[in-house]
């Protein structure tokens, strides 16, 4: 069996400052981390190779700094990390990562199961699941919270709004993953070295038969007009006291608002 | 004159909803509005789509599309927009319609916008708003092919009959093989939580130190008729409370009058789930909590004295 886990690096979120003039978010600097939900996707990859022996390839589409932290996902239990690192991947938005993903499973060859995370940890746009699956003609299964695998069919139970659905599939095919599926382990100190040890292919557009004009942002299909943090609407009233008093103040606030009778 | 807008949902309020807005964009547009409904409808229950606006109603009349049933719905959303057919798609975005939309803009090689919370045309341009980043920001994009695809946030636009007169069309297609065989549908337990559409809403974090301690939760809920949710944590790794109640970006995104947040260190995860609350009010002993940022109202305190205080508080008003 062979299980590719896709996943994406972002900026760490918990480190993005707002400019307080264009209310922009200041992004230079901050440390590249990998989303929680792809964490997920690479830990569900993980227990396949334990429990069926399966082997994992961890699939990543970055820039420059991808390369230093896919040692943390060879570290937590993948075989072998194919890397897409390309100056036009910066700025590919969703239809580019999806293209360049597809092209790049086709180069590593016949898969079993793409996992992948429900969301990125930035965008959370959930499109590279559907467009992924779309361009490999392969069957989807989204919003999975539990897996398992008999010979070459999945059953799987997807997490909707009213219900658990349960699923069946052959492989192959793409299963997005939601962040009940599994607590992702941390990487065990002692396989970080070992990690370095093993096989690492990093892959330029080019190697892959894609033209850089393609990917983007002149090639977007997305234009962003502006990206900034909402303007502060919120009355940000603090109140300081002691519960008697606090509780007295609120209340009276929220009668004046006429949110509370 | 462009192709038109297409609206589709998996239920007939997000169908109701999205008609709202695409009325508006049609005429604006100089165009129609249609809704694309899937399974054997009597006349009946299509006609009250045009109490909301639709000038056609596209029906698929298929009898063996399931619940859920992904590879249909793609199927019959790109057969009835491809080429000349519509080129705006509101799609609702539930889980499934989201899955839906990133799908059928791949087979139209079209752009895509999930998760939409605004639309705003600007000259010839559809505005698209979303959350970036994590919810720091709100980024406003534009489609740049002919086909948009934009998966609209549940309740973004309320509903608003402005009856027409419209007409149905009827397409024949044939049904995809399913690949996804469904096994078992099991209704969540609680189900009947209906958070999102709270008017009022209690959310409590992980300044609850004890599930006992959700009692004196409850018992505020119910003195201001809220609806009680969650974060993740409480949800999902303590088990405290049904996952269904889990507020954020992995649960349900609300859109109360008034928000309560008690015991929330306020991490964007959740709080993109309460963004939308007309008034939120936040209680927490940590004074630096970034819950504090996007509340109208904070009280800095100590949950286990503020909350009994205000149970109180209002008990003696409502004698």
């Amino acid at each position: 069996m062979h299980v590719i886990a896709c996943i994406k690096q972002t900026i760490d979120l918990q480190q993005i400052r707002i400019k307080r003039d264009t209310r922009e978010a200041v992004l230079e600097g901050a440390p590249f981390l990998f989303g929680n939900m792809d964490k997920n996707a690479l830990e569900e990859a993980v227990r396949l190779k334990e429990k069926h022996g399966a082997r994992v390839t961890v699939l990543s589409v970055g820039a420059a700094k991808l390369k230093a932290g896919i040692l943390e996902a060879l570290a937590i239990g993948a075989d072998e990390a194919c890397i897409v690192m390309d100056p036009a991947c910066e700025n590919s938005d969703t239809t580019s990562s999806a293209l360049t993903l597809a092209e790049a499973v086709r180069k590593i060859g016949a898969f079993d199961i793409i996992l992948v995370g429900e969301g990125s940890a930035d965008n959370y746009s959930g499109q590279i699941p559907s467009r992924l699956a779309e361009r490999l003609n392969v069957p989807l299964i989204t919003y999975v919270r539990e897996l398992s695998i008999e010979s070459n069919v999945v059953t799987a139970v997807r997490d909707m709004e009213t219900a658990l659905e349960v699923v069946r599939a052959k492989t192959p095919l793409v299963i997005s993953v939601t962040s009940e599926i599994n607590k992702p382990r941390l990487a065990p100190l002692t396989q970080i070295l070992r990690a370095s040890r093993k096989p690492l292919n990093a892959w330029t557009l080019k190697d892959l038969g894609i033209d850089a004009a393609k990917i983007g942002s002149t090639a977007s299909a997305i234009q962003v007009v502006s990206n900034r943090a909402p303007e502060q609407e919120r009355k940000g009233v603090i109140i300081e006291a002691a519960a008697d008093e606090a509780v007295e103040k609120l209340v009276n606030a929220l009668r004046k608002e006429g949110a509370l009778p | 004159m462009s192709p038109g807008v297409i609206v589709f949902s998996e239920t007939d309020e997000g169908i109701f909803e999205l008609l709202t807005k695409g009325r508006e964009l049609s005429k604006l547009y100089n165009t129609q509005v249609s809704a694309l409904v899937i399974g054997k409808k009597d006349e009946k229950e299509l006609e009250k789509f045009f109490e909301y606006g639709a000038e056609k109603v596209v029906v698929w009349p298929s009898e063996n599309v399931r619940t859920f049933e992904t590879d249909a719905y793609v199927h019959a959303l790109f057969e009835v927009t491809k080429q000349n057919g519509p080129d705006i798609l509101l799609i609702r975005s539930s889980r499934l319609g989201k899955e839906v939309a990133g799908r059928v803009a791949q087979r139209l090689q079209a752009g895509c916008v999930t998760d939409a919370i605004g639309l705003t045309p600007k000259g010839s341009e559809l505005v698209v708003d979303r959350y970036a980043l994590g919810g720091n920001t709100i980024s406003s994009e534009i489609i740049k092919t002919n086909k948009k695809v934009i998966s609209v946030m549940p309740r973004t636009f309320e509903a608003q009959p402005a009856p027409v007169t419209g007409k149905i069309e009827t397409v024949d297609l044939e049904k995809p093989p399913e690949r996804v065989e469904l096994v078992e549908l099991r209704k969540k337990v609680g189900e009947s939580a209906n958070i999102e559409s709270a008017e009022t809403l209690v959310c409590i974090g992980k300044g609850l130190a004890n599930k006992e301690d959700l009692a004196m939760v409850k018992e505020l809920c119910s003195l201001l008729k809220a609806e009680l949710g969650c974060t993740r944590g409480l949800a999902a790794d303590y088990h405290w409370i049904s996952e269904d109640r889990m507020v954020g970006i992995s649960g349900k995104r609300c859109k109360p009058r008034l928000d309560v947040s008690i015991g929330i260190s306020g991490q964007i995860q959740h709080t993109m789930g309460i963004m939308s609350a007309k008034i939120i009010v936040a209680i927490n002993k940590d004074k630096e909590a970034p819950i504090f940022k996007i509340a109208d109202y904070g009280v800095v305190g100590d949950l286990y004295q503020v909350v009994p205080k205000l149970i109180q508080r209002i008990k003696a008003q409502n004698n």
